[in-house]
């Protein structure tokens, strides 16, 4: 009984970590083809397109990919400015409406809540005819704060950081502030944001990740090439004049996946409690 | 007295969601509104500045329906999602009961749920192109590694192939999404009282008659919820099959998603018919919308009777032992 009972359990610790092992190498193998393929030319691709060994055409590579349209830095730079200025006024202004359905009692409390969970999946996609025609006709086409404003209003986030609040954020606190005679914005700046600052923080690492991977409403919005993000920057990598530079096109990608494999792998332990909180979708 | 004081601060519960309220009014409702309005109007081209109601003020919505592109593209969202879906929960439901297995522990499962989850954070423009490659032709990763193992002899034009085209897609998603489920449901497994767990070990239970009489009972809701967001998510799908293939070949990749994005910003400038068609899809989503609404509140309004009832029978017991006293 014991016996069989052992075997039972070898032959269930090989068969999980052969397919973990398995899924795990189908999780990095296209990135790593994706890495090494950076380094090769279009002539070594040609003859065998699958290697494991990284090669020495980097240079050139970036040198062919760098002559046409796609510009990395330009792309990073515009990147960095939306989805930074779109996180802190996400993380902030949610913040604060969790703190007003938190700590308050006011009328209409209930039914801003309610409201909030009622929007919170319906997703921007259904209403971008209007907001393009919205944004063109007040000449916000091209302007990155047509892509940061609407982040002062995620449904999602707030519940989110309602959630937080009401196990964490001890109102008795919030009174002896009032009794020292803080003002309440005061409180809430200088008492109640620390405290949150761990499901600030959660929240900023989704809403950076998904603001730096969407591509959407940038693509709808931004016709000028100078304000390219870097999801549209890719998208240049599709078009005719990359279709036989297979290194080049490589590169392009590695270049934007590089920085995510960074933040990741810096903050994975975060992301994946994270989302094991559930709710916050990136 | 605390009523009172309650009172005077009432106002800073409207003052400190105004921004949100604002915000909220002038760059989703609004636009949503303008969106549906749209719809019935003969709104188009590109230089267009005015419209005007159509007489009959459905036609942009029955020539949407009646578009085969459309229902192509309703076919194909149903389709890529149900093939991506089912492998993916039944992945993540066979790893979720590996990793919170009592019996056998599995070492290594903070790295494995890592690595699992790495394709979901990486810019989707950037995976739909990189597959486009992997999946080229004549030469290929994908390509030369088939030919390596022997299973091909002659490379395959896979994105000709309109299957092919529609199963890559699927795996995508897959490939993408199945290491967020599973941590969500492994989640939610912890959070499963481990007294259930003890009773069933105590009755004799073998470790799949747990997963099968007490893990997956208890997952319901957050199955549901799984069920519901993967579902909207899949009736938005835009970056993947946009830049992967253009939703062809053959408009076999098309999804609704792209569909209005092709109508509107590509060429045709059709804005009253892309509006018709976000409104449909709006409405569909509303649906599934409501189904995870219902959900969540049941879920909240359980807990308040129940905190409720606790509360009362404390009173209960207080104002017993006061009556002893």
């Amino acid at each position: 009984m014991s016996k069989t009972r052992k075997n039972r359990g070898i032959l269930f610790r090989v068969v999980a970590y052969t397919v973990c092992l398995l899924l795990a190498i189908l999780s990095v193998l296209p990135f790593w083809i994706m890495f090494v393929n950076a380094t090769r030319d279009t002539f070594q691709i040609q003859q065998d397109a699958i290697s494991l060994i990284p090669s020495t055409h980097l240079m050139s590579n970036i040198k062919i990919l760098l002559g046409k349209t796609f510009d990395p830095i330009k792309g990073l730079t515009n990147s960095i400015i939306v989805s930074t200025a779109s996180t802190l006024f996400t993380i902030y202004f949610s913040a604060l409406t969790a703190y007003a359905l938190v700590a308050y009692n006011w009328k209409l409390r209930k039914p801003f809540f309610t409201f909030i969970l009622a929007v919170m999946m319906i997703p921007a996609q259904v209403s971008v005819i209007g907001f393009y025609q919205f944004m063109y006709k007040i000449g916000m086409t091209n302007n990155f704060m047509a892509l940061i404003l609407p982040a002062i209003a995620v449904p999602a986030a707030v519940f989110f950081m309602r959630q937080f609040m009401i196990v964490s954020l001890p109102l008795e606190l919030v009174e002896a502030s009032r009794i020292d005679g803080a003002s309440e914005f005061y409180t809430f700046n200088k008492i109640v944001l620390p405290i949150m600052k761990p499901a600030m923080a959660t929240q900023a690492i989704f809403t950076f990740v998904s603001s730096w991977n969407s591509l959407f409403l940038p693509l709808v919005l931004l016709t000028d090439s100078d304000k390219y993000t870097m999801p549209i920057m890719v998208s240049l990598l599709r078009g005719d004049i990359y279709k036989t530079e297979y290194g080049a096109v490589y590169l392009g990608l590695a270049l934007t996946v590089l920085p995510l494999f960074v933040a990741y792998f810096l903050l994975s332990k975060y992301i994946i409690e994270g989302v094991a909180l559930g709710g916050v979708k990136g | 007295m605390k009523r009172r004081k309650n009172v005077s601060y009432a106002k800073y519960g409207y003052i400190f969601s105004l921004p949100f309220i604002l915000a909220f009014l002038i760059f989703s409702l609004y636009p949503t509104i303008y969106t549906a309005i749209l719809g019935f109007t003969d709104y188009k081209g590109l230089a267009a500045t005015s419209w005007s109601f159509l007489d009959n003020p459905f036609d942009n919505f029955i020539s949407v329906l009646n578009n085969g592109s459309f229902r192509q593209s309703l076919v194909n969202t149903f389709i890529i999602w149900i093939v991506n879906f089912i492998p993916q929960i039944l992945l993540a439901l066979v790893l979720t009961a590996w990793f919170t297995s009592r019996r056998n522990k599995l070492r290594g499962k903070g790295l494995f749920k890592v690595l699992f989850y790495l394709p979901n954070i990486i810019t989707a423009a950037s995976i739909a192109i990189l597959f486009y490659s992997l999946f080229g032709y004549p030469v290929s990763p994908v390509n030369s590694l088939l030919m390596k193992l022997g299973i091909i002899d002659e490379p395959v034009f896979f994105l000709v192939n309109k299957n092919y085209a529609r199963g890559i897609v699927s795996f995508i998603q897959f490939w993408m999404w199945y290491g967020y489920t599973m941590i969500i449901l492994t989640s939610g497994v912890l959070g499963i009282n481990p007294e259930i767990y003890e009773a069933g070990e105590i009755d004799g239970a073998t470790g799949i008659q747990a997963f099968f009489y007490i893990t997956l009972p208890n997952l319901k809701t957050i199955l549901l919820y799984v069920l519901i967001t993967s579902m909207i998510g899949g009736l938005n799908m835009f970056d993947i099959p946009k830049l992967f293939m253009q939703g062809g070949p053959d408009n076999s990749t098309l999804t609704t998603s792209v569909f209005i994005y092709n109508q509107a910003f590509s060429g045709s400038y059709l804005y009253n018919r892309a509006a018709a068609a976000s409104m449909i899809m709006f409405l569909i989503i509303a649906v599934f919308s409501a189904l995870m609404f219902f959900l969540m509140r049941d879920k909240g309004e359980i807990q308040i009777q129940k905190e409720a009832k606790l509360l009362k029978k404390e009173r209960a017991k207080l104002a017993k032992s006061q009556e002893a006293i």
